[in-house]
């Protein structure tokens, strides 16, 4: 590579909105549920029917705009996005495109680099499709509605990025964001987070953008971070062999790790936009962005410095147990239940992100309770059990949501903290042990904790080491 | 006389009194088509079963004191453009020819509240898109009075079904002047209410910023009685209006006394038929002798209205009738290789000729480089025209012009050159543009023996207005609202 190039990114995310009902009819947006069944006349196009907007998408549209810093557009109107596809009962998309509800906002990400800030272009409004299923057995293909109306809002940044590193960034402050607002979870796995590159690369110092590509299909940080990489490569080796990179439509594939061409510029639909007749202008007063505002819940910044403040968290903790909505609830909810900020803090830091990692899942996978979470530590803080039978507890609380008092109550993990019963064990383990007890006199202060450690194993773990300590040396 | 021959208000009373039963009333509306379809062709679908069988519930519920309404009991004719649960309807198009809805449309439901009885569906122009009912693929609707002419359309099967007495009244919708030209060349009282006035949840779309459903009868006291019915707010609408003054029958007096009433001078111009011309003018002064202040005005704008009607309605027709591909419900061709092919032939095969024009020329005017050249344009065009009439609104309670040029064409004169077709909507079209109230009833008989109407125009949400005025002039004429009971049939 003989020159120096710089890689221009700019991102469409389409977020779905956590609301119970459709966009513009009272179905449930709930995920699953057998084939067309959350489904009525308007989101499966039956003729006659009419759209009516849900006020709770418009609320969940400005509070986004509010917290990425946009200027809500007062008087804003959706329109129809005419194509044919099965998928979509009406053959248009409600959407908007002249006049979306939100416009020039920006958020501010923090890479290695250092900070910057990502501007928004407008965040619009929409309704997302139905599901095609392809039964090959039979030859046919099946559409399932219950997707048909559920609402989104489609995120469009500036070319503001120029890294895999800034888009990753950018997503993540935009997933906390919504999390935070509860608008949406956000999940890039589950299609509630999408995300649409369009990419371009340029002589490094060069003022004019080069042709861009967009790339779809793209369903993880990983997937994004690896089809960035390889997107900018083949732009690069198009532009050094002296081609050009054709404006175009990509899909990437996971499996084979690569993207391919799906349309270019040239087959591009003209979608005959116009205003939807079946809705008015939707007026946002000033009185409304207000009742928004007094509504939006702390968002991260702020939590940040309570729990530094109100709990006495490091900044480093308190900035993991905030960075995901989902944690810093489950954090508070188990420290109002057991009121020990820092144990809960240190479970949550510790052997939470460890089974996490481990398991390769995110915070919002979490399924236990903050009761359990509270009931493991007040056994380890009344001494009902042990540090290691605790961590071991805590993985079933982890994985199933065990209750840890039943379970160990049922298999008798109790400490024992009787000291005659333990005077018994220890004495058995100095007696079988004479070349430890020899060395522990020698002055190896090891010994001691190897028949720590024999006691512990004779009791099952179930054995309170600070009291087999203190009886250890007693008898030696 | 047929009690078909009946108001719907004035059947609805007998019924009341228990002088006639719903199903003698349901049963005479059964008889009268069966007589007449043949020549007349007003109806797709009658529901005889289901008619009966509503017949005598409503009559226990009238017996049992919880329907006390004026049309509990009365058959009524429903467009079809509007769904009706469990009935086939088919908007006159082959596209639609096995669709039953899952749903029933809020007019008609509010109707069917009230205890109207569905006696069946009347025909109409294919998706409402025609002023003759010439492009149904059901076959043509005839004009009772004269089977060689046409009743106009699009609603004209139910405005023949009104006139020809085969039910008490019915519902159409008018984009254009579907809903008042068809009345005028059918001899019968129509109205389109101000825009929002009556739900259109279960009307199939045309123009949806110009459609409006609305109720077409024997006089103006059916008018104002049906109309009090279906009117109201829906939350299923977004487009519906909230507002109280929907009790239209408390305008059902005889004054006009003092009453400002405009003429537009350019609605009375070139290509006026002089009959048309004489009886409306007529009925003007019938209503000045009885009080009422005549002015002349211009209106101006007049000749744009066509051209960005056109527009703005094919425009949103192009969107609306996209559901229609063959993949969710109605036709569907018979062989086909993949999708496209699929959604080709079935369109092609399922419209006819005048859809296809309307959704080609809606296309057009939608696409990226046209947009604003036609559409923007169009919508610039409504405003303004919609500001002429505030202007004129500002001076006059009624503004009063024909219904349409002339009185119904022969059958089959229409389609062979539809700009000549559109231009018969000019005197109809701006009160859909400006989402005005109009009402269109009989003034006259031209030499040949057809229907001549006058239209009464009103400010938004003043259908009290032109109900008055309307209601004041039907006291003055020898009522004839039937061919039938003219020839003594």
């Amino acid at each position: 590579m003989s020159k120096n190039y710089e890689t221009v990114i700019g991102l469409e995310v389409h977020v779905e909105l956590a609301t119970k009902t459709k966009i513009f009819c009272s179905c449930s947006t709930e995920f699953g549920g057998a084939p067309n069944t959350h489904t009525c006349p308007v989101c499966t196009g039956q003729p006659g029917s009419l759209p009516v907007l849900n006020k709770q998408v418009v609320e969940y549209a400005m509070a986004v705009g509010l917290a990425t810093n946009c200027q809500i557009t007062r008087y804003s109107k959706f329109d129809r996005k005419n194509y044919f596809y099965p998928d979509n009962p009406q053959n248009y998309q409600i959407s908007q495109l002249y006049l979306p509800i939100c416009r020039n906002g920006s958020v501010e990400i923090e890479t290695a680099a250092g900070k910057k800030q990502v501007r928004i272009h407008e965040i619009h409004m929409e309704e997302d499709a139905g599901k095609l299923v392809h039964d090959e057995w039979e030859d046919v293909s099946i559409v399932d509605f219950n997707r048909s109306g559920v609402p989104l809002i489609e995120i469009v940044s500036e070319p503001d990025m120029r890294s895999a590193d800034e888009v990753i960034a950018y997503l993540e402050k935009l997933r906390q964001t919504i999390q935070y607002l509860g608008a949406s979870d956000c999940k890039l796995n589950e299609g509630s987070m999408r995300a649409d590159v369009n990419l371009s690369v340029r002589e490094a110092g060069s003022s004019k953008f080069g042709t861009r590509t967009e790339m779809k299909n793209l369903n993880s940080f990983k997937a994004i971070a690896h089809a960035i990489e390889g997107e900018r490569e083949r732009q690069i080796e198009l532009l050094e062999a002296g081609r050009k990179v054709v404006q175009e439509t990509r899909r990437w594939d996971d499996n084979k790790e690569s993207s391919h061409a799906m349309r270019s510029k040239e087959d591009a639909q003209d979608y005959r936009y116009f205003p939807d007749p079946d809705l008015v202008p939707l007026v946002i007063s000033e009185e409304w962005i207000a009742e928004v505002k007094a509504k939006q819940p702390e968002l991260r910044e702020e939590k940040l410095a309570r729990y530094k403040k109100e709990y006495d968290i490091p900044e480093y903790d308190a900035k993991i147990l905030t960075e995901s909505k989902h944690m810093a609830d489950l954090f508070e909810a188990t420290t109002k239940i057991c009121g020990k900020p820092k144990k809960v803090s240190n479970w949550l830091m510790v052997e939470t992100m460890r089974l996490l990692k481990e398991r390769g899942m995110d915070a919002e996978d979490i399924r236990f309770s903050p009761e359990n979470l509270a009931k493991l530590i007040e056994l380890v803080e009344n001494g009902t059990i042990n540090g290691s039978v605790a961590k071991e507890v805590f993985e079933l609380v982890f994985t199933d949501n065990t209750d840890p008092e039943k379970y160990v109550e049922e298999k008798g993990l109790k400490s024992v903290n009787d000291e005659d019963e333990l005077r018994a064990a220890i004495r058995q383990v100095i007696k079988e042990n004479p070349q430890s007890v020899e060395d522990y006199h020698g002055g190896k202060e090891k010994a001691l904790g190897f028949l720590v450690g024999q006691t512990m194993k004779a009791t099952k773990g179930r054995a309170n080491p600070g009291i087999v300590n203190k009886i250890l040396k007693e008898l030696l | 006389m047929s009690l078909m021959s009946e108001t719907a208000v004035g059947l609805g009373k007998k019924i009341k009194a228990k002088e006639v039963s719903v199903t003698e009333a349901v049963r005479a509306s059964l008889d009268a088509i069966k007589a007449k379809e043949e020549k007349v062709n007003s109806f797709v679908t009658v529901d005889e079963e289901g008619a009966l069988k509503r017949a005598k519930e409503v009559q226990k519920l009238i017996d049992s004191g919880s329907l006390t309404g004026p049309l509990a009991g009365v058959p009524v004719a429903i467009k079809d453009n509007m769904c009706t649960k469990g009935l086939l309807t088919t908007c006159s198009s082959k596209i639609l020819e096995n669709f039953v809805p899952t749903y029933t449309a809020e007019a008609v439901r509010r109707l069917e509240d009230a205890g109207a009885v569905i006696i069946g569906k009347t025909n109409m122009d294919e998706f409402a898109m025609g002023s003759t009912t010439e492009t149904s693929a059901y076959g043509e609707t005839k004009n009772p009075w004269n089977m060689a002419h046409v009743p106009g359309g699009s609603s004209g099967g139910s405005c023949a079904a009104v006139s020809a007495e085969e039910c008490s009244f019915a519902l159409g919708s008018d984009t254009g002047g579907s809903i008042r030209q068809p009345s005028s060349f059918c001899g019968v009282t129509g109205m389109k209410p101000t825009y929002g006035t009556v739900s259109r949840y279960g009307l199939i779309a045309y123009g949806s910023s110009l459609d409006q459903i609305g109720p077409i009868t024997k006089d103006v006291t059916d008018c104002a009685t049906v109309l009090e019915i279906i009117a109201g707010h829906d939350t299923k609408d977004a487009t519906s209006v909230s507002r109280e003054d929907t009790d239209f029958t408390a305008a059902l007096v005889d004054d006009v006394k003092g009453m400002k009433i405009g003429i537009p001078k350019d609605y009375f111009g070139e290509g006026l038929n002089i009959e048309v011309r004489d009886a409306v003018l007529s009925a003007v002064r019938t209503l000045e002798e009885k009080g009422a202040v005549v002015e002349e005005f211009d209106l101006g704008l007049v000749k744009y209205a066509i051209p960005a009607y056109y527009v703005i309605a094919c425009a949103e027709a192009s969107s609306n009738l996209a559901r229609f591909d063959g993949v969710k419900y109605g036709y569907r061709t018979k062989e086909y290789e993949g999708l496209h092919n699929m959604y080709k032939k079935s369109r092609s095969e399922g419209f006819g000729a005048e859809v296809k024009r309307r959704i080609m020329l809606g296309s057009f005017v939608l696409s990226s480089g046209y947009y604003d050249a036609y559409y923007l344009k169009a919508l610039r065009v409504k405003g303004l025209i919609k500001k002429a009439f505030d202007e004129a609104f500002a001076k006059y309670d009624v503004i009063i012009a024909p219904a349409a040029p002339t009185t119904a064409p022969k059958l089959g004169e229409s389609l062979k050159n539809p700009i000549q077709m559109y231009l018969g909507d000019i005197y109809t079209i701006s009160v859909n543009l400006a989402g005005l109230p109009g009402i269109s009833l009989p003034c006259g008989m031209d030499k040949n023996g057809l229907p001549v109407g006058i239209q009464m125009i009103g400010d938004c949400f003043k259908e009290k207005n032109i109900i008055r005025a309307a209601y004041s002039f039907e006291q003055t004429r020898a009522y004839t609202h039937s061919p039938v009971t003219k020839e003594g049939e």
